[in-house]
């Protein structure tokens, strides 16, 4: 696709995260990303800076622009008011659009991430619940948690949650007309055709890649190749 | 610096908070990972202050986790945003109190983009009435619940049965504070004291009588971030972050964190576990690890609250060291009791970090 950098000035993040950079390399030295993976934020807003389609094209293909954690450190302290981890964010959005985040390791990783969200705010009004965030996936959580897990209600109970109860409180059953609600939004703005578009991109990876989309997502959810990593 | 040119910068990174009637929308994280924290909260402000903190049953996640693990469209995520101003606009409220620092951040970066772009604030009111037929005012004042209880942390240091002093030598207790990354770094000036000198917390431990501790590390991040953590090939980002703040902070004697993030306390509770079983370090003393409060739980041990009423028995990090240290009481055969002290066993121990 030609003009990718004129798709880029549209996204308003774009247009707040994305003014002259000066190439000080701030970004970077308070970057959490950069502390773990081959990750320069610095290069990326300078590649951006290029306007060259083909240069800009690579980065959206590329593992790069998923290590961000979007905790906006640099957006405190880069001394033009730029903000890296923004640009990031309108990188991604284009990746997605475009279907070229089929194309790297961290990018697949989109299709369990748009399953578990989408599937935690339709079903239950919350982006985490009790239901999906299963201590199998999370060993690292502890056996406290494990625990917490296995004595679930009575444990909330405990806590005084209001689990799944009607009214207000903790962990409440979220009303079915609520519910409904952000589905007509999903559907009004845009976040429905993304759903189908995520999908509809990564099921023919999967085809291209010999999987199947239960294997490509489990994969895609579990794996990491070692090239991500700083020495 | 001379002191006039401080006091300037100091009074742009003050906020005014409103003493009363407050429209409160929860955390999803805080919910599932300190569902105690989040029962604290109107339980302090409303039973202990008699403050109107309202909440309606039918709003929802922000979506603010969604939109950054870039799940979300931009115009989803305003318009969900824009749904729960409908909800507090018709519960006559115009101030709100967000329980989430990614939905803090949220709501302030829809409100300064609206202002920045009013024909997007448009659309998204254009859009919300199409799916909804909900319309809405902006919020007058936007805060973070640690806003709230920072301001009334002198109220709260009155009503104090312990201070965060140890009851042995009578020294303030050894602080670190972890401020969630977005609450001041996007907009410095929506957080009490900005991005650099956050107050927010510090406020609260010093009125309760404690020493805030700095160390090299205290701004950088818990090592959360988002797709970093919600998939589990890449949560190596996640820890090596924390490590990197634990391994700052180890030379200062930290007896206790404090935090105002849903998930920071989680990750910096739940990653001390993982670092002493893979490397066989801790980082408190005789084994233990250091315990990472809400600002909840801490307000709550200081008002006088059973400790497992406050949900301390859901840290992975023992808090029995901190107690005794302190002094607060607490029945350790209760610790993981359901209610009407039900029997729930117990969990299994660690190999390494020592827990009861």
């Amino acid at each position: 696709m030609d003009h990718l950098f004129e798709e880029l000035e549209k996204d308003y993040r774009f247009r707040e995260g994305y003014h002259t950079c000066i190439n000080c390399g701030t970004c970077t030295a308070v970057c959490p990303a950069a502390e773990f993976y081959r990750y320069d934020p610095r290069k990326i807003v300078a590649i951006v800076q290029t306007r060259d389609d083909a240069e800009i094209e690579a980065l959206l293909r590329s593992d790069t622009i998923w290590y961000c954690g979007e905790c906006m450190s640099c957006v405190t302290r880069c001394p033009r008011r730029n903000g890296p981890g923004l640009v990031i964010m309108a990188l991604r959005d284009l990746s997605i659009r475009l279907g070229y985040f089929t194309e790297s390791e961290k990018g697949r990783q989109i299709l369990p991430l748009t399953h578990t969200f989408a599937r935690n705010i339709l079903n239950y009004g919350y982006c985490v619940h009790p239901e999906t965030f299963r201590w199998e996936d999370h060993m690292e959580s502890g056996p406290v948690w494990k625990w917490h897990t296995e004595h679930l209600e009575q444990s909330l109970a405990r806590q005084g949650a209001n689990y799944k109860g009607e009214g207000p409180g903790v962990l409440r059953k979220i009303p079915q007309a609520s519910l409904d609600e952000l589905k007509a939004i999903f559907d009004v703005t845009g976040a429905t055709e993304r759903i189908r578009l995520v999908e509809e991109y990564s099921a023919a990876k999967a085809r291209e890649m010999g999987m199947s989309m239960e294997e490509y997502e489990r994969q895609a959810f579990e794996y990491s190749s070692d090239k991500h990593f700083n020495e | 610096m001379i002191y006039e040119g401080k006091q300037k910068i100091w009074k742009d990174y003050q906020k005014e908070i409103p003493d009363d009637h407050w429209y409160f929308v929860r955390s999803c994280i805080r919910q599932n990972f300190f569902p105690a924290s989040e029962r604290m909260f109107t339980e302090i402000t409303r039973n202990v202050l008699g403050k109107d903190v309202y909440e309606t049953p039918y709003h929802t996640t922000c979506g603010g986790i969604a939109y950054h693990c870039d799940t979300l469209p931009q115009e989803t995520a305003m318009t969900i945003v824009a749904r729960q101003f409908a909800l507090m606009t018709e519960a006559g409220y115009e101030n709100y109190a967000a329980s989430c620092i990614t939905s803090f951040g949220n709501y302030a970066e829809v409100l300064e983009t609206w202002h920045e772009f009013p024909e997007l604030e448009a659309r998204i009111r254009e859009q919300l009435w199409k799916a909804t037929r909900r319309e809405f005012k902006k919020p007058k004042y936007l805060a973070h619940t640690s806003d709230l209880i920072y301001h009334w942390r002198n109220q709260i240091a009155e009503k104090a049965k312990f201070r965060l002093v140890d009851k042995d030598t009578g020294e303030p207790l050894r602080i670190a504070e972890h401020i969630g990354c977005h609450y001041a770094k996007m907009f410095p000036s929506k957080g009490v004291g900005g991005a650099e000198y956050p107050y927010v917390l510090t406020g609260m431990v010093e009125s309760w009588g404690g020493q805030i501790i700095d160390y090299p590390e205290r701004r950088h991040c818990c090592g959360y971030g988002f797709r970093q953590y919600h998939v589990k090939a890449n949560r190596g980002y996640c820890v090596s972050n924390t490590h990197k703040k634990f391994e700052s902070m180890e030379p200062y004697g930290i007896q206790a964190i404090v935090t105002n993030c849903p998930g920071c306390p989680y990750f910096m509770d739940r990653w001390q576990y993982f670092i002493a079983e893979q490397t066989g370090k801790t980082y408190g003393k005789d084994g233990f690890g250091i315990p990472v409060l809400t600002y909840e739980e801490l307000a709550g041990l200081v008002l006088g609250y059973d400790p497992w009423d406050l949900g301390l028995q859901l840290h992975q990090v023992a808090v029995e060291p901190l107690l005794d240290r302190i002094g607060i009481p607490y029945d350790p055969k209760a610790k993981y009791l359901g209610v009407n002290k039900e029997d729930l066993l117990r969990p299994s121990l660690p190999q390494t970090l020592k827990c009861f």
